[in-house]
């Protein structure tokens, strides 16, 4: 199989590297797949290669718990303490008439990367029904669940468009979300390969692929004993029924074995690299999806478990943990842009709603911030996105959207567009229902259009 | 090797190893009764030539797993393989019924038809969900006839809190009638009505016009009762095989509806549970998928169909029975191991369909076999979602509870209440997991199922307790050959040859496959 990547445009395999066994599954598969061989997933249809996409990839960095919007991006010293807490002198950034919250010091210094946007909204305050939102551009209650962005990713910039890497196409750092199913209608798989395992670690044990304790050696000598012992699967020979079996298994080990499990050994960047993410999970997860994306791995989601859900003792905790998402963020934008990868990378930080912009200053909270989907921020860099940019406002104290609100499912197609997905491609539904990347106008879905001010389009 | 040689001893239901020890032939099977005459005339027919007769080790294997979900520990499996009884496997069919796993184990196909599964997408409580739950396993527990069954889930009202089966009309993403009579439809008689005309549709839809949902002051609770005020001016319906009736003012058209549904001379609805019940034993239906019924999908065998039908009405609709005819019968008891290498003969009952565990049942053999437990939570943390650690994945009773390895390896999302939900396709994500986290890895190393066996001193006995425990079988001498060789050229201590023999065998094809 080839993997040629001219000009960014995936070349689909020639037939004559087929073995006829492949092209019996091709056809099986109603014509056009290019997974041969691939068990990541199958593809369902042909996805043409779009020349016109800005972006290769997507990092998501996903704040789940919703952080405060004032605490970050959209800070208002002038709304009282009341609204800003002691969190109340924001930072000029490096991009004149830009603040940002005093504790990102970093992300300061590099505001023409990116864009704030300051109008997100959905009314959600729930946090399974706000993520799903969020990540699907839909609302959740209806007859269908949705695909999340990383799964039509890997569907369209997947197997469907020629990659065939040997990392899966959509890989999420460390830990999946739990209580949202990212994979949706699309089925598992679709689902995100969870690498569990830490990053900030000696070696970050990616669960399968690395394997604390067990030699190389080891492992090679488990694999032939496995093949001698595997005496059901000598009966059935070469029965077509377990063949997909099989195949996977030479996918895991090139994996455990092969090249394909270097890209998370972390060890291979300098220290100093190393450093400037900085030395924890949320940082050395940055530096690991640098790494994929330079692998060519579509979309990858960085999922920060860092106690955004601050009901009670905000400050404290955004004083303890803004800092180090500051430094971290900082380096992935400084350094995709150093190898020139930004500007084919869409990073996108945003959590599934906002905080309560008067603080609760009462006991049980003590200075806490409940949730608030009415109002709160999002940001993106990359990938053909102006940075430099805010888009929309939230009104004096941040409670309500002032002006230019964006709903989830503009942010959303704005980085399909990007990627060069069509918005209105099929998704494959269970039932075969005509389903599209984008909410037709029948969904009721809704829009404030897309982000064009950012996108190098003309409105 | 002892062991081997009562093992290989005969007896009137042949011995022959089949499937593993002598691939590919075994002995011939002979028809045992409907379901084997009906299936041997068309293989016959056919020109295709049946697998040879399951092993006992295999079908030991088998029946246990399809019938419980659970696999034989080495006790039960040294028990029976030791057995001259000539009627063991009836024997065995029978106790298996009886075990308290084959409710559980149905409740569990039945939670993904029925959607079992708290908060999202489906908008139950967890309170909702347990209910709902508890029902169906006391209904199974039970063995409530399947009329009586069905009745029940389509006919009930009051809190959805108190009574479990009107949580069928909760366990919806939406409460349009004719989203309810979709789901109505594709449970009970196997229909999609997706692929029905809109007047069809719109028919059907009027049984499901008059429910009514009302809130309590309790958080989440529902009350779902007959709403007279959403009675219609007309009063003609029409069933879904054309049949007209008149809806009386004041009798709850649900009733109407089930009381058409339930009569034994209704086209779908014996059809759908046994072709349904056909599936879930022998991985795929005589009818197939078994949610796909329709003019143009027709049955493999329509006499086979025929019979089961009609053996679940004489019964009483007594689905235990449906489940010992087919569990008993020669064609279910085939090897896996097709003598004829057409396409055509997986397809045609010929051998017996080799298939992945399904999620739970993997997880709950590798927990067993490893003397460990399984976490879960849920997205919903309330206290009827919080499980103590050792519960089996295939009693839990709420799809939100899960584990990343239920996740992984396709467990039904409850969504729909489609079969298809349910996957168990292989990824390499799957086989990464097996072959190599740190989780399996664990629960081998450090699990204590298998420390004991561990510990032995005679390598064959070693080899003997690994293969019973986790294959359900004795070793071949071969295979004792390979893992001595194994163990001698390795350059490993005993105790991680056995480790890694251990860890061969949980990744054989043998073990994660039906078979």
């Amino acid at each position: 199989m080839r993997n040629d990547d001219q000009n960014g445009i995936p070349k689909l395999p020639l037939f004559a590297d087929l073995s006829r066994r492949d092209l019996l599954r091709l056809g099986a598969m109603g014509g056009a797949g290019m997974a041969l061989g691939n068990l990541w997933f199958l593809p369902a249809f042909a996805a043409q290669p779009n020349p016109a996409a800005k972006a290769k990839a997507v990092i998501q960095i996903w704040m789940w718990g919703g952080p405060s919007h004032l605490d970050t991006f959209d800070p208002k010293p002038e709304a009282g303490s009341d609204y800003s807490g002691p969190l109340d002198h924001p930072i000029e950034t490096n991009v004149s008439g830009i603040r940002i919250c005093e504790l990102m010091p970093n992300l300061a210094k590099c505001a023409e990367k990116y864009s704030i946007i300051r109008g997100m909204t959905h009314g959600v305050n729930s946090h399974e029904t706000a993520s799903y939102e969020v990540q699907t551009g839909r609302a959740s209650g209806g007859k269908d669940v949705f695909p999340c962005v990383g799964a039509v990713a890997s569907y369209f910039k997947g197997v469907n468009a020629g990659y065939k890497g040997l990392i899966p196409p959509y890989i999420v750092l460390t830990e999946p979300q739990g209580r949202f199913s990212e994979e949706g209608f699309l089925g598992l798989r679709y689902k995100p390969f969870a690498t569990g395992g830490d990053p900030a670690q000696n070696r970050f044990a990616v669960e399968g692929v690395v394997l604390q304790g067990i030699s190389d050696q080891r492992q090679q000598s488990r694999r032939q004993l496995l093949h001698d012992l595997n005496t059901f699967d000598k009966s059935l020979r070469d029965d077509p029924r377990i063949t997909p079996w099989k195949e996977s298994e030479q996918q895991a080990y090139d994996l455990i074995l092969g090249d394909g499990g270097k890209v998370f050994d972390l060890s291979q960047e300098k220290d100093e690299m190393r450093d400037r993410y900085g030395r924890n999970t949320f940082g050395q997860s940055c530096l690991a999806a640098r790494r994929l994306v330079e692998r060519g791995v579509p979309y990858i989601t960085v999922n920060y478990q860092g106690g955004w859900d601050t009901h009670k003792e905000n400050f404290q905790t955004m004083r303890r943990r803004v800092p180090e998402m500051d430094k971290a963020m900082a380096a992935l934008l400084l350094d995709l842009s150093e190898r020139g990868l930004l500007d084919s990378t869409i990073v996108w930080w945003s959590g599934e709603f906002g905080r309560t912009p008067k603080v609760q200053w009462e006991a049980p909270w003590n200075g806490g911030r409940g949730h608030w989907g009415q109002v709160f921020s999002a940001v993106v860099a990359g990938g053909g996105f102006a940075g430099g940019q805010v888009i929309g406002s939230s009104d004096a104290r941040g409670e309500e959207v002032k002006d230019r609100p964006v709903y989830p499912t503009d942010l959303i197609s704005s980085i399909y567009t990007q990627l060069g997905i069509d918005l209105h491609a099929s998704l494959p539904h269970p039932l075969g229902q005509s389903v599209f990347v984008a909410p037709s106008k029948e969904e009721n879905v809704r829009t404030a259009g897309m982000l064009r001010e950012i996108m190098g389009v003309r409105a | 090797m002892s062991h081997s040689i009562s093992y290989l001893a005969g007896s009137e239901v042949p011995r022959g190893l089949g499937a593993v020890s002598v691939p590919g032939r075994g002995s011939n099977a002979v028809a045992r009764g409907k379901i084997d005459e009906l299936v041997f005339a068309h293989l016959a027919k056919a020109g295709a030539e049946p697998s040879g007769f399951s092993s006992d080790d295999v079908f030991l294997r088998r029946a246990y797993l399809d019938a419980i979900g659970t696999l034989p520990t080495a006790q039960e499996a040294v028990t029976f393989l030791a057995s001259t009884d000539p009627k063991r496997r009836t024997v065995l069919v029978d106790q298996l019924l009886q075990r308290d796993e084959f409710p559980v184990y149905c409740a569990m196909k039945w939670s993904d038809l029925l959607r079992i599964k708290a908060e999202f997408p489906i908008n139950l409580w967890p309170t909702a969900a347990q209910e709902y739950y508890h029902w169906l396993r006391e209904s199974l527990e039970k063995n409530k006839p399947y009329d009586q069954f069905v009745r029940e889930l389509l006919t009930s009202s009051g809190s959805n809190f108190r009574v479990g089966p009107v949580n069928f009309y909760r366990a919806l993403q939406n409460r349009e009638p004719q989203s309810v009579a979709q789901a109505v439809a594709l449970t009970f008689m196997g229909v999609r009505t997706e692929k029905w005309t809109a007047a069809r549709r719109a028919e059907m839809a009027a049984f499901f016009s008059q429910v009514g949902y009302k809130p309590t002051g309790e958080w989440k609770e529902e009350i779902v009762f007959y709403d007279r005020s959403k009675s219609s001016s007309s009063t003609e319906a029409v069933f879904p095989d054309g049949t007209r009736t008149r809806l009386e003012a004041g009798r709850d058209p649900r009733v109407e509806f089930a009381d058409w549904l339930i009569s034994p001379r209704n086209p779908y609805f014996a059809r759908n549970i046994v072709n349904r019940v056909w599936a879930w034993i022998y991985g795929r239906g005589i009818i197939d998928e078994p949610d796909d019924i329709r003019p143009d999908n027709p049955p493999l065998y329509p006499d086979l169909l025929g019979l089961l039908e009609a053996e679940l009405v004489a019964s009483g609709y007594d689905l235990k029975h449906i489940y010992r005819l087919i569990l008993n019968s020669s064609t279910y008891q085939l090897s896996s191991i097709p003598r004829s290498t057409k396409p055509e003969a997986a397809r045609n009952f010929a051998s017996y369909p080799v298939r992945r565990l399904d999620a739970e049942v993997l997880i709950d053999a590798l927990s067993q076999i490893t003397g460990t437990s399984e976490q879960y939570s849920s997205a919903v943390p309330e206290p009827y979602t919080i499980m103590p650690n050792g519960e089996r994945a295939i009693a839990l009773p709420d799809g939100s509870i899960s584990s990343s390895f239920l996740e992984l390896f396709g467990r039904s999302p409850r969504n729909t209440g489609m079969e298809s939900e349910r996957n168990n396709r292989p990824t390499a994500a799957q086989r990464l997991h097996l072959l190599n986290s740190s989780q399996i890895e664990r629960r081998i190393e450090q699990g204590p199922g298998l420390q004991e066996i561990f510990r032995k001193s005679d390598p064959r006995a070693v080899l003997t307790g690994l293969y019973l425990t986790i294959l359900s079988r004795y070793p071949t001498e071969e295979e004792v050959k390979i893992a001595a060789t194994y163990t001698q050229s390795s350059g490993l201590d005993r105790r991680k040859a056995a480790i890694d023999v251990a860890w061969a065998l949980i990744n054989s094809t043998e073990f994660l496959y039906r078979h």
